[in-house]
C-alpha cells in the first residue's frame, strides 16, 4: 500500500493511491494535482546520513578528514524543515552552491533500542523518497554540517508516499535518480550504502531509542549539481516514489 | 476561573498538537508558570511558587514530565568564556575560521526528560557533562523575526541541562556524545516571560550533590537572547513549543553515576536529576 497525507477542501486526510491518482479515507478519488501534499507520515526525529554512498565519498573526498571505515555520519534534522511532494523550496539569491540530494527514507514503526542488525527491519514501517537539499555557501567547520547549510525552511522534501515495508522485498536493491528539468544529473542504487539499512538502525539503536515516526535518510549517491530559481528537481527511486519540487525565489518570499 | 481552565485546556491542546508537523499551534500563552508532574493527565498552569515549592518537595516528591515538546535546538559557544577557550583553535583545521552564524544542534525526542527523572550514564562512559543553560520556549511561530520583537514570541523559560559525553572536537561530534536517552532533563516548569523581566542577566549555578561547582550566567552573551532568535529565524521557523538554548558556558562540569546534578536558574527554576549507572547488557 502507498500512504499520503494531504490537505483538500479545509482538512488534512490520509489517502492512497488510486489510479486515477489517490483516494482519501472517506472515499473521495481525486487527481494528483488536486490536492497539497504533506509529508506522508507525522514526523518525529529525523536522522540524515553523510557519506554513506561510496562513489559520493569519492566526490567529496577532498574535504573529507574521516574515512568510511570509521562509525556512520549520522546528524539530525528537525521536522520543521520538511516539506511534501510539489512543493515549492526557496533558493536564496546570493548563494552559489545549493545541490539536491536524493535519498531512501526509512521509516521506524515500532520502538527499537539495542537492535541487533538480523532483527533491525522488524522495525521499519517502510519507504519514502527524500530530497535532502544542501546550500554549501553557508557550510562552517563547527558541528557540522550545520544547520544553516541543512535545516533550513522548505530545504528537505519528502513524499509522496509512506510505502509499506511488506511492499519492498528488498530496499537494498533499488535504483534511484534525479532529473532537473528533465535532465538525469544523479543516479545511483542502494546495494552501493556503505551502512545498509539493518546496519543504521543497529548502530542508532544502540545509543539511542528509535520510535514510531522517526526517520532515516540513508544517504545520497554521486552526482550532486547546482539548482537554480525556476528547476524542476524529480528525486525517484523504483517502486517508492518520484517526488516533484521547484525551486523559488527570494521574491516569492518576499525578501 | 472558567476562563482560566479554558485558556490552560487549549494550552495543553496546542501542546500535544504539536507533535503532529502540520498542526503547529498557533500559540501558547503563558501567566504564570506550566509543569506537568507525573501522573497528572495534563500540563497545568499554576504559580511560579506553587511549582518551585512541589519541585522542591525532598526528598520524595514527585517527578516531572518535560513542560515542552517541540523540537529541542542546542546552542554552541555562544559565552565568551567557551569560545576563547577555543582559542586559536579557531582558526586552524578543522575549524580553519572563527564562527559566523549561531552554531546549532538538535537534541532529539528520545533525549527529553524531566526534573527528578534519573538518567542512566551509559557504560562506555566513566564521566557525563553538565550543561547548565537557559532555555527559551517558543509561543508563537516565529520566523523572520527582528531582534526588537522577538521576545513577543516567547512562551518563557526554562532550565535545561545538556548533557554530553566528554568531547574535545566540536568539528563533526558523533551523535553519540548529545543524543543518548535522557540527556537533555528540562523544568521543571516553563515561567511566563512576564516574570522573567530580563532574561540576558540571569546567574545559573550548578551543585553536585549539594556542593556549587559552577556559577555562569546569561549576562554578556555574544548573541542575548533576541538577537539569537532573529539570528536563528532568519533561516529556520521556530514553532510554538519549540526550545532553544543560550548555550553553555566554559568548563561545564562532569558528573558520574550515583550524583545528583542540580542547575538552578534565577527567577527560572532548580532541575534536579540523579545520574544512575547504566544496563551493561
Amino acid at each position: 500500500m502507498k500512504r499520503a497525507r494531504v490537505a483538500y477542501a479545509g482538512a488534512i486526510h490520509d489517502a492512497v493511491e488510486h489510479g486515477a491518482g489517490l483516494r482519501l479515507a472517506d472515499g473521495r478519488v481525486l487527481a494528483e494535482d488536486a490536492v497539497v501534499w504533506l509529508p506522508p507520515f507525522e514526523v518525529g526525529t529525523v536522522i540524515a546520513l553523510g557519506l554513506n554512498y561510496a562513489d559520493h565519498v569519492k566526490e567529496l573526498s577532498k574535504e573529507l578528514t574521516v574515512t568510511s571505515k570509521d562509525e556512520p555520519l549520522a546528524f539530525l534534522k528537525s521536522p520543521g524543515a520538511l516539506i511534501g511532494h510539489r512543493g515549492q523550496t526557496r533558493r536564496p539569491e546570493d548563494v552559489k552552491f545549493m545541490h539536491y540530494e536524493c535519498e531512501l527514507a526509512v521509516v521506524i514503526g515500532r520502538s527499537a533500542r539495542n537492535v541487533r542488525r538480523q532483527d533491525a527491519m522488524a522495525c521499519v514501517a517502510g519507504y519514502s523518497v527524500a530530497n535532502d537539499y544542501a546550500i554549501r555557501d553557508y557550510l562552517e567547520n563547527y558541528y557540522r554540517p550545520n544547520l544553516r547549510v541543512k535545516n533550513r525552511d522548505t530545504c528537505t522534501v519528502l513524499g509522496p508516499w509512506l510505502v509499506d515495508a511488506a511492499d519492498v522485498p528488498d530496499p537494498q536493491h533499488l535504483a534511484l535518480r534525479t532529473l532537473v528539468n528533465g535532465k538525469l544529473t544523479q543516479q545511483g542504487h542502494t546495494s552501493d550504502m556503505i551502512a545498509s539499512i539493518p546496519e543504521l538502525i543497529e548502530y542508532l539503536s544502540s545509543f539511542m531509542t528509535l520510535s514510531p515516526g522517526d526517520v532515516i535518510l540513508t544517504g545520497t549517491p554521486d552526482g550532486v549539481v547546482n539548482v537554480n530559481v525556476g528547476d524542476e528537481v524529480v528525486t525517484e527511486i523504483d517502486g517508492i516514489g518520484r517526488l516533484v519540487n521547484t525551486l523559488v525565489g527570494d521574491a516569492d518570499f518576499g525578501r | 476561573m472558567p476562563l482560566r481552565l479554558v485558556l490552560v485546556l487549549a494550552l495543553v491542546l496546542v501542546l500535544v498538537l504539536k507533535a503532529r508537523t502540520e498542526n503547529f499551534p498557533m500559540m501558547v500563552m503563558l501567566e504564570q508558570s506550566l509543569a506537568h508532574p507525573q501522573g497528572e493527565p495534563l500540563a497545568t498552569e499554576a504559580s511560579v511558587e506553587h511549582w518551585q515549592a512541589l519541585a522542591a518537595a525532598s526528598p520524595h516528591g514527585p517527578a516531572f514530565l518535560p513542560p515542552a515538546r517541540g523540537t529541542v535546538y542546542g546552542t554552541l559557544l555562544n559565552h565568551r568564556d567557551a569560545l576563547a577557550a577555543l582559542g586559536n583553535q579557531m582558526n586552524a583545521a578543522p575549524y580553519k575560521a572563527p564562527p559566523q552564524a549561531p552554531i546549532l544542534y538538535i537534541k532529539p525526542r528520545n533525549t527529553v526528560v524531566g526534573h527528578r527523572v534519573p538518567v542512566v550514564v551509559p557504560t562506555d562512559a566513566a564521566e557525563l557533562e553538565m550543561g547548565a543553560t537557559l532555555g527559551i520556549v517558543i509561543g508563537r511561530t516565529a520566523s523572520r523575526v527582528s531582534a526588537s520583537e522577538a521576545l513577543g514570541f516567547v512562551a518563557g523559560y526554562t532550565v535545561v541541562n545538556d548533557i554530553s559525553v566528554p568531547h574535545a572536537s566540536v568539528y563533526r561530534p558523533s551523535m553519540r556524545f548529545k543524543c543518548r536517552d535522557g540527556f537533555c532533563p528540562m523544568g521543571p516548569a516553563v515561567v511566563a516571560r512576564a516574570r522573567v523581566p530580563d532574561p540576558d542577566a540571569l546567574s545559573i549555578a550548578l551543585a553536585i550533590d549539594g556542593q556549587t561547582v559552577q556559577r555562569s550566567s546569561t549576562a554578556g552573551l555574544i548573541r542575548p537572547v533576541a538577537t539569537l532568535i532573529a539570528d536563528v529565524t532568519e533561516f529556520m521557523t521556530l514553532f510554538p513549543g519549540d526550545v532553544l538554548t543560550v548555550g553553555v558556558a566554559a568548563g561545564a562540569p562532569r558528573a558520574r553515576a550515583g550524583q545528583t546534578v542540580t542547575i538552578a536558574i534565577h527567577g527560572v527554576g532548580r532541575l534536579e536529576n540523579t545520574l544512575v549507572a547504566g544496563d551493561a547488557s
